[in-house]
């Protein structure tokens, strides 16, 4: 037998440090799929590991990046979108993405998240959304449905959730989609698409918090949570982002929502400059073919 | 290594301040920058601005100060020599990423136009009040370097030393410039670049691997490691957690006390191979005026009034304020029966100097609220009391 068959090894085990494994998620965490998912996505898409980056925040999801075998920054609670817009800025061949949590992504930096939106950062920004901030025992979210129980809210939640895809929308993100982690066939063709698309790319995860979000509110472990999200998901693929908010115990409307095109940041930089300065402009490479 | 000739403005100009340090950084080779409005500092990114797109640089206006300084240092990995500039209130937005650049060895440039405090205080006044926010405004243990430019001619060769050092050392340098010394206006000669010397980024000499160590030391230097390149495959891990020589985080005191004694070590352990501080008249000397930035300006007058009067005072200024140039210090203090320590606060490098004195002469604090500088009679009358 040949070396390489002695060793058995998992197919994500090159995209993936496994010096740091075991992980640190709970059994049923959602988390983990949306990894998985990703790596099949690099796989498929033959993506030059080498140009790739991963940014994440603070949070269970803010591990993201410790996980990824590839250039990865663990930055700071809320922030990862202007450090990705910066490395971005300095390498525009780079293919940046991030990952991390709706606590860190719309409520801490939620300034970044609809002016980066607003600008098309050219960056890839994926949002586990678990309704909770997990990480720190379960305080009230940014998207915790109404009426849902978290730590900082005994008695249930009064402030309107976050709809994500109609705030990605309408900060000017040039595709929305919105998945659980039910839908792995689907996440990982999003995010094969938005891995060549210039601009800024909003993928929101509905995922599973079994341990701190699904507890508190009776709502079950792992596989009770995939089997809500089985039967009460519906695809509505080009749907209105204002009519996709979450309630509790309700539908969860997933699909792709939004595709469109324009200019991306530096793009969009480099077309004013060119026009104003002529040759007293010494162009600045945007990263996009178009 | 020599400056790019195509950032460098040489000739005599009139400049002020602000602009002044936009011309140094360029001369630095920043050719990446990021900020948010603020007086009296928003001339630096203005200017930032108009000429960063005609040498192949990039400046994006971001929606606050906390992206600016975070995103300089997502520029910073990505390759770029980096910068942000603020004031104040600005400057306290910043702080978390001051401390995540000292964490995570990014080599920055902080930008401090000092104005009146606390909190909004005196938008368009001076000040001097943010030197120990400089110092250790952000949590936890870490050193920076802050220099105090006190002419517009300094803020241009000043802030190529800042890149130097944030290359050198790995750390954020705080630039501490103030609302006197960036608005005021005086000639500002820039060289030929072949005379300015650069600190270029130290990358790895290793080639990518999977035993590649983020944080592992090279080149017998004891205190800071390499840079890897982005993209190039050496897939290296960057966190503001604790972490090991590989980068990873470690949650252990033993990981942490390494970690952080050295990140404190490069800083204080080179304190004299950092120091710049520059004296006036101190040979004979029996009181000595310390001061930095504009007020170490205003000193020289106080000294010439006092030597008139028959007063041996000589003048002290740190350069670079952090590290303290103590070695020197603790010199002068042989010969010295009292320190003047004038400063547009309450009383925050006189505290330094106080430690390093310790009892063995007499240390004053020439204070002010800030607003306006000193009036040289006040320190004068100051020296008189001493010197009875
Ligand atoms: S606490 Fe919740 S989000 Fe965090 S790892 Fe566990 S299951 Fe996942």
């Amino acid at each position: 037998m040949s070396k390489e068959t002695n060793k058995e090894m998992n197919p994500v085990e090159p995209y993936l440090r496994m010096d740091r494994m075991p992980h640190i998620w709970c059994s049923g965490c959602g988390i983990g799929i949306v990894v998985n998912c990703f790596v099949r996505a690099l796989q498929k898409s033959k993506v030059d590991i080498n140009k790739l980056a991963v940014v994440s925040g603070i949070g269970c999801t803010g591990r993201i990046a410790g996980y990824f075998k590839v250039d990865s920054f663990h930055t700071t609670h809320g922030r990862p979108i202007p450090f990705a817009t910066g490395l971005k800025t300095a390498r525009p061949d780079m293919n940046v993405w991030v990952f991390s949590g709706e606590g860190d992504l719309v409520s801490i930096g939620g300034n970044h998240f609809i002016h980066a939106a607003r600008r098309n950062a050219d960056l890839k920004v994926i949002c586990v959304n678990n309704f909770t901030y997990a990480m720190t025992g379960g305080q009230v979210g940014p998207t915790a449905p109404l009426h849902s129980i978290a730590t900082t809210a005994p008695y249930g939640t009064y402030d309107q959730p976050f709809n994500l895809p109609f705030l990605a929308e309408s900060s000017g993100a040039v595709y929305v989609a919105r998945w659980t982690t039910f839908h792995v066939r689907q996440l990982v063709k999003s995010m094969q698409e938005i891995k060549n698309k210039p601009g800024f790319s909003f993928l929101e995860v509905i995922a599973p918090c079994p341990t701190i979000y699904q507890r508190r509110n009776r709502l079950g472990d792992g596989l009770a949570g995939m089997r809500y999200y089985k039967e009460r998901s519906k695809v509505v693929n080009g749907a209105d982002t204002r009519n996709v908010d979450i309630k509790l115990g309700g539908d969860i409307i997933v699909g792709k929502f939004i595709d469109r095109d324009r200019p991306t940041q530096l793009e969009a930089m480099d077309q004013e400059l060119s026009h104003k300065l002529g040759d007293k402009y010494v162009p600045y490479p945007t990263g996009v073919e178009r | 290594m020599k400056a790019d000739p195509k950032g460098v403005l040489t000739g005599a100009h009139f400049l002020d301040g602000d602009h002044a340090c936009c011309e140094g950084a360029l001369a630095a080779g920043c050719r990446c920058a990021f900020g948010y409005p603020i007086t009296p500092s928003t001339e630096v990114v203005e200017r930032i601005s108009r000429r960063f797109p005609m040498v192949g640089g990039v400046f994006l206006q971001m929606e606050d100060e906390i992206g600016s300084s975070i995103a300089i240092q997502g520029a910073a990995w990505g390759g770029k020599k980096v910068m942000t500039v603020s004031s104040g209130p600005g400057i306290s937005l910043m702080m978390e990423h001051i401390g995540l650049a000292a964490m995570t060895e990014t080599p920055c440039v902080f930008v401090n136009v000092q104005r009146g405090g606390p909190s909004t205080g005196l938008p368009t006044l001076t000040g001097q009040a943010d030197m120990m926010q400089a110092r250790w405004g952000s949590h936890g243990d870490y050193e920076t370097i802050a220099i105090c430019p006190n002419s517009p001619q300094e803020c241009f060769d000043l802030a190529i030393d800042a890149f130097n050092l944030a290359e050198q050392y790995r750390i954020p340098v705080m630039f501490m410039m103030d609302e006197s010394v960036g608005h005021m206006t005086e000639r500002v000669v820039i060289p030929e670049a072949d005379e300015i010397d650069i600190v270029e980024r130290r990358y790895t000499k290793k080639p990518p691997s999977d035993d590649y160590e983020l944080y592992a030391l090279e080149d017998d230097n004891p205190f800071v490691p390499p840079m890897p390149p982005v993209g190039e495959g050496y897939r290296f891990h960057v966190t503001g957690l604790t972490h090991d020589d590989k980068g990873y985080p470690a949650m252990d005191a033993q990981t942490q006390q390494k970690l952080i004694r050295r990140i404190v070590d490069k800083i204080r352990l080179n304190a004299d191979a950092i120091a710049k501080y520059e004296e006036y008249q101190t040979e004979d000397a029996d009181i000595i005026l310390v001061a930095y930035g504009i007020t170490s300006r205003v000193v020289i007058r106080t000294m010439e009034m006092a030597r008139e009067k028959g007063l041996k005072v000589g003048v002290f200024r740190p350069v670079i304020v952090w590290p303290f140039p103590e070695t020197r210090l603790k010199e002068l203090m042989d010969q010295t029966k009292a320190f003047v320590v004038a400063e547009l606060n309450y009383g925050q490098v006189v505290l330094e100097v106080e430690r390093l004195v310790a009892g063995r002469a007499k240390v004053v604090l020439a204070g002010h609220g800030g607003g306006d500088i000193h009036d040289p009679k006040e320190i004068l009358r100051l020296v008189e009391e001493v010197a009875k």
